[in-house]
């Protein structure tokens, strides 16, 4: 089941995700979430918080929560990740799929050394003859990221949050995987380390060929650093293309209302900033239509009944691709 | 005031081991050397403590009797611990129908009579100090399952572990390097309670005649043979409840001082 070398590495179609409500309801969390990721390229899944670009991120590395339910295809390299069990799943994590946490403090193990903890990777998938030889590996990742020595031996609480989210990505990258998830790895970090981090990153996917899902809520930052932007919405895809097409003329109103609303550096004190009418709808409430329909400017009656569909670069009913 | 008690139970702890392991190679007199002429001899030069309704020295059965208290605590101790931990962390691991059969199980274990079970096993085996071992043991085996289990599944929780589960590593894996290491602090207190407990079991059972069977000296059988001689010579029954009283207490305010230092919420992050 290996696919051709012009398939997708990563090819998410109509995901559907029902999460454990209270009493029995399920939420629909994810409404068909479709995403296409190529070797080498870097997509970044841009969404405001209970959009459901988290929850994407899990479905793709099998760490759904307990009594999630999902449907529709993730398809990794040709394989269907929905249809793999425990074993299996545990010879592609890490090994072919890594992540990179949001919260440096707390995806470090407290009590071990940064660079055993690098090694570990290295270790269990068996990639290298000896402890000694991983442990040449990990140090000279921890290099390649801006680590010596001396911070490679320290325990976590002796490293700054920058510092230990470069650990967690020679971590990430120690068993060379073909694909690399980062979910929010700039929040916990200041404006100048983002930018460096996610250069890091995008250095580090170049230099190896990995593909790269970038998951954020800051379109202004992610923007310029990948290929491919998709903008995701109440558990579905509104608007996806490439990222200097998309930016320029952002088609979906969700897109435009987005980048009109990103603060601006060097903008006078005097030019308001211009805020997303209303808030994110609670998923219990959303209804069938279009997520965004509530908030939107072009809304119809039929974009609260009917939800559009999406044709692989928008979805929306008013505007057409 | 707390760090007062903290030494003070370290002295005390330290004190009660070195006894245990002094009377291994030396005591004043052989403890169990019977002599009809120094019958109920009062304390003195000779005799410290006095001797006993045989003629045996007390202070030399006290130090036998530490001996056989450190004994039992440690079997005692490292069976409910080994196995009750082994259960907590496999119950915290597999969750669902395994953690529920665990923790039932512990509930069962606690809901079992403690001196029943005692003397099951001592009906079985025959009374001895091997039956106090075996009892205290599996008594403590279901405390220390639950409060594994809750503790390790706190940790399980934590991004570190979710982050090794992205790594690849397996549950087994990651119980051993990532779960484990961050309950040493509360398993070296819980340890040192269970310790003090294990004593004051041990005394009891050997008191009712269930554990250390005699000529063998133990805190509680010395406490029974001087029942019957109260008025006669309080010294014989003191003698043995301070040396268990100092015991415990030392060891619950060693466990006390170590919960204050080792508790990893108290620390400052």
């Amino acid at each position: 089941m290996t696919a051709g070398p012009d398939a997708p590495l990563l090819d998410v179609s109509d995901l559907h995700v029902r999460l454990p409500g209270r009493g029995g309801a399920s939420l629909h969390a994810l409404r068909g979430v479709d995403l296409r990721l190529a070797r080498g390229e870097s997509l970044a899944l841009v969404g405001e918080s209970g959009s459901g670009k988290t929850l994407t991120a899990l479905a793709v590395m099998g760490l759904l929560p307990d009594g999630a339910e999902a449907g529709g295809r993730i398809a990794f390299d040709g394989r269907d990740l929905l249809a793999l069990d425990e074993d299996g799943w545990r010879g592609l994590r890490g090994r072919r799929i890594a992540m990179v946490f949001q919260e440096p403090l707390t995806a470090l193990n407290p009590l071990q050394r940064v660079l055993s903890q690098v090694m570990e990777p290295l270790l269990i998938h068996r990639l290298m003859p000896d402890r000694a030889a991983a442990r040449e590996r990990a140090t000279s990742l921890l290099a390649r990221v801006g680590l010596d020595d001396r911070q490679a031996r320290a325990h976590p609480h002796q490293l700054s949050g920058g510092q230990r989210q470069r650990a967690l990505i020679a971590m990430a990258i120690a068993a060379e995987p073909d694909l690399l998830i980062a979910d929010e790895p700039t929040t916990a970090l200041d404006a100048r380390l983002r930018v460096q981090m996610l250069d890091l990153l995008r250095e580090l996917v170049a230099e190896r060929g990995m593909g790269l899902l970038l998951i954020s809520h800051d379109l202004a930052l992610t923007a310029r650093r990948v290929d491919r932007l998709a903008i995701l919405y109440g558990g579905r895809v509104m608007e996806e293309g490439a990222a200097a097409g998309l930016l320029e003329h952002p088609r979906h109103p969700y897109t435009q209302a987005l980048w009109a609303a990103r603060p601006r550096l060097g903008a006078g004190r005097d030019q308001p900033l211009h805020p997303l009418k209303g808030n994110v709808p609670a998923l219990a409430q959303l209804g069938d239509g279009c997520p965004f329909a509530p908030r939107c400017p072009l809304a119809t009656t039929r974009c609260a009944a009917e939800p559009p569909r999406f044709d692989g670069r928008l979805a929306c009913w008013e505007v057409s691709s | 005031m707390k760090r007062a008690g903290f030494i003070a139970g370290a002295v005390l702890t330290a004190l009660l081991l070195l006894t245990a392991l002094l009377s291994l190679v030396w005591t004043p007199w052989p403890p169990e050397q019977i002599d009809m002429a120094r019958r109920l001899a009062p304390p003195g030069a000779a005799h410290w403590l006095g001797c006993d309704q045989l003629g045996r020295d007390v202070f030399s059965r006290l130090m036998a009797g530490a001996r056989s208290a450190w004994l039992v605590g440690i079997v005692a101790v490292g069976i409910g611990l080994i196995a009750g931990t082994a259960l907590g962390l496999l119950a915290a691991a597999r969750r669902g129908a395994v953690e529920a059969l665990v923790l039932r199980g512990a509930d069962l274990g606690h809901a079992f009579p403690a001196l029943l079970l005692a003397i099951l096993l001592a009906a079985a085996l025959g009374p001895g100090m091997t039956v106090a071992m075996a009892a205290i043991g599996l008594h403590a085996v279901p405390s220390f399952a639950r409060l594994v289990n809750g503790s390790a599944k706190s940790w399980w929780a934590r991004d570190f572990v979710l982050a090794a589960r992205v790594a690849g590593q397996g549950p087994w894996s990651i119980t051993w390097r990532h779960v484990l290491p961050q309950l040493l602090p509360l398993l070296i207190v819980q340890g040192t309670t269970s310790f003090a407990l294990a004593i004051l079991a041990e005394a009891g059972l050997s008191y009712l005649g269930l554990g250390t069977q005699p000529p063998q000296a133990s805190w509680g059988r010395l406490l029974a043979e001087a029942q019957t001689l109260m008025f006669e010579a309080p010294q014989l029954a003191l003698a043995p409840g301070v040396a268990i009283t100092l015991a415990v207490l030392g060891l619950n305010l060693l466990g006390d001082g170590l919960r204050d230092r080792l508790d990893p919420k108290e620390q400052p992050r």
